[in-house]
């Protein structure tokens, strides 16, 4: 039975987290084809890698939803509702990438390179438009969201590249980088504008999520960078910790940070012919 | 312009969820959904403690988030000011579940009764099978205002079209009415009193009003 105090929602679980999970690294992937494609490389793999990423994350949504024949209804408020935004992005994108694909045309890369961004941006509202989970609905966690998805395309897009290797080592030294004042601004945020339990979710999750996803591969790229990429071992170990952490980070928010609002009231009534009102109370959310 | 609200008075309120079972008896909720349900708040430290009964549920907000995320545009808003869902579009993405800071929406996978088996003569009398798998929510009893005005009745003082948790309040501390009648029970009471309403900082603007003393009691 439901409670007073902020409880874990159970509406969204794994497949939803997984929505965001593909939906992130395929979209950061098709993002990263841009540096591929700036180096005369082929980027096909990445569109068609990060494609069936997004339509993972998709098929996973269809699998959590009540009603899967009425999947097609999504697409009936664009003007207010992000999760029809991001279907009408992911199909346009599904079909400029299938052109792209076919045709190997730059311009339809970079159109579908766009449009995966617009995708991830439209995940990171998704969840910012979630008013019920204060964890969600913190304006900070939106471009973490952004800054996550392209870490994990970059990360990911280190196996399918030889000429742009260096520079896609520096971008994702910028992402990661980038991550971690992302992930600072939020957990500053969490202290304050969170109920207590969401706090202590994130509280614990910090220090592994720095260390081991941002500190520990940054050193590693850089320890590659100075020795000259002679030791590529190394930059994709960095890689699978970047890729990885991000995956645990959205996997945690979507699952177990994800407390509901709970319930107030600002006054506490007056009872009785002698009663009086007095200040009220916010059960879970601190002191 | 109409906009139907509930003002719920918490000093009349001994949390006796009469309120909540007339809701389940006249909705036919499963087991586990409480469109209607009353919280039991503890306020203080002992030895100065104080309890709070506080009827929740949709707050029929006049900005719902919950419009806003839903995809289908299953959920909609009247004219007057109630928010409804059409059970028939929705996909049972539950966005709007979290979307909604009420925690007022409910979704449940298949069709289940009080005490089991086919279930009681006035469960399977408003047994709803479209309600499978999608939201549900409190609809402020919509099709007893909706039947009840179109025989000129006034929800909020005609039972016939009020909802079933007011009518059925053994202290009269539910209310119904147009708050946008300054003649209204609804508007005097929220004028003669010292009253909030929760969450207002989400700027969900919501239709449900807590009186907690009378207006003017505030500063003594």
């Amino acid at each position: 039975m439901r409670g007073i105090t902020p409880y874990r929602q159970n509406y969204w679980d794994w497949r939803a987290a997984g929505n965001f999970m593909y939906g992130g690294t395929g979209s950061g992937l098709i993002v990263s084809s841009l540096l591929a494609l700036a180096y005369g490389e082929p980027t096909l793999l990445h569109v068609l890698i990060g494609l069936v990423f997004m339509g993972t994350g998709l098929g996973l949504v269809w699998l959590e939803i009540g009603r899967p024949f009425r999947a097609l209804n999504v697409f009936l408020h664009p003007q207010r509702s992000w999760m029809t935004r991001e279907g009408f992005v992911a199909t346009v994108a599904f079909g400029v990438g299938a052109a792209a694909m076919w045709f190997g045309h730059a311009l339809l890369i970079a159109g579908t390179a766009a449009l995966a961004l617009l995708f991830l941006y439209c995940q990171a509202h998704i969840l910012q438009a979630s008013k019920g989970i204060p964890a969600w609905r913190e304006p900070t966690l939106a471009p973490l969201i952004i800054a996550t998805g392209l870490t994990e395309g970059v990360a990911a897009s280190l196996a399918l590249v030889s000429a742009a290797f260096t520079m896609t080592m520096v971008a994702l030294v910028v992402l990661l980088t980038l991550r971690a004042w992302s992930w600072r601004r939020y957990r500053l945020a969490s202290e304050t504008g969170m109920p207590t339990a969401a706090a202590r979710v994130l509280a614990a999750f910090s220090m592994p999520f720095l260390l081991l996803g941002h500190v520990l591969p940054l050193a590693l790229l850089i320890a590659d960078m100075a020795l000259g990429n002679r030791y590529p071992a190394l930059t994709y170990f960095a890689a699978v910790l970047a890729f990885g952490s991000g995956w645990t980070f959205k996997f945690m928010v979507v699952r177990y940070a994800a407390q509901t609002q709970g319930f107030a009231i600002i006054h506490r009534p007056a009872r009785g012919p002698r009663g009086s009102g007095g200040e009220g109370v916010k059960p879970g959310w601190g002191s | 312009m109409t906009r139907y609200v509930m003002v719920a008075d918490l000093r009349r309120c001994v949390g006796c969820q009469t309120c909540t079972a007339a809701c389940r008896h006249i909705n036919g909720t499963p087991p586990g959904v409480q469109w209607r349900r009353v919280l039991d708040m503890e306020i203080g430290v002992y030895p100065d403690v104080h309890r709070a009964f506080v009827p929740v549920g949709c707050q029929h907000c006049s900005d719902p988030p919950c419009l806003d995320v839903c995809p289908s545009t299953a959920t909609r808003k009247r004219d007057d000011g109630i928010v409804t869902i059409d059970y028939d579009i929705c996909i049972g993405c539950s966005y709007c579940a979290v979307a909604c800071p009420y925690d007022a929406r409910y979704k449940v996978s298949r069709a289940e009764f009080a005490y089991g088996g086919e279930g009681m003569a006035n469960e399977q009398a408003v047994f709803d099978p479209r309600r499978i798998n999608v939201a549900t929510k409190c609809t402020f009893c919509v099709d007893r205002i909706d039947a009840g005005t179109a025989k000129g009745l006034t929800p909020g003082v005609d039972p016939e079209a009020t909802p079933a948790c007011v009518n059925s309040c053994i202290a009269q501390a539910l209310h119904f009415g147009d708050i946008d009648d300054p003649d209204s029970n609804v508007s005097k009471l929220v004028r003669d009193n010292e009253h909030f309403r929760m969450h207002e900082e989400l700027g969900t603007n919501p239709g449900f009003y807590y009186l907690w003393d009378a207006a003017g009691e505030e500063e003594k």
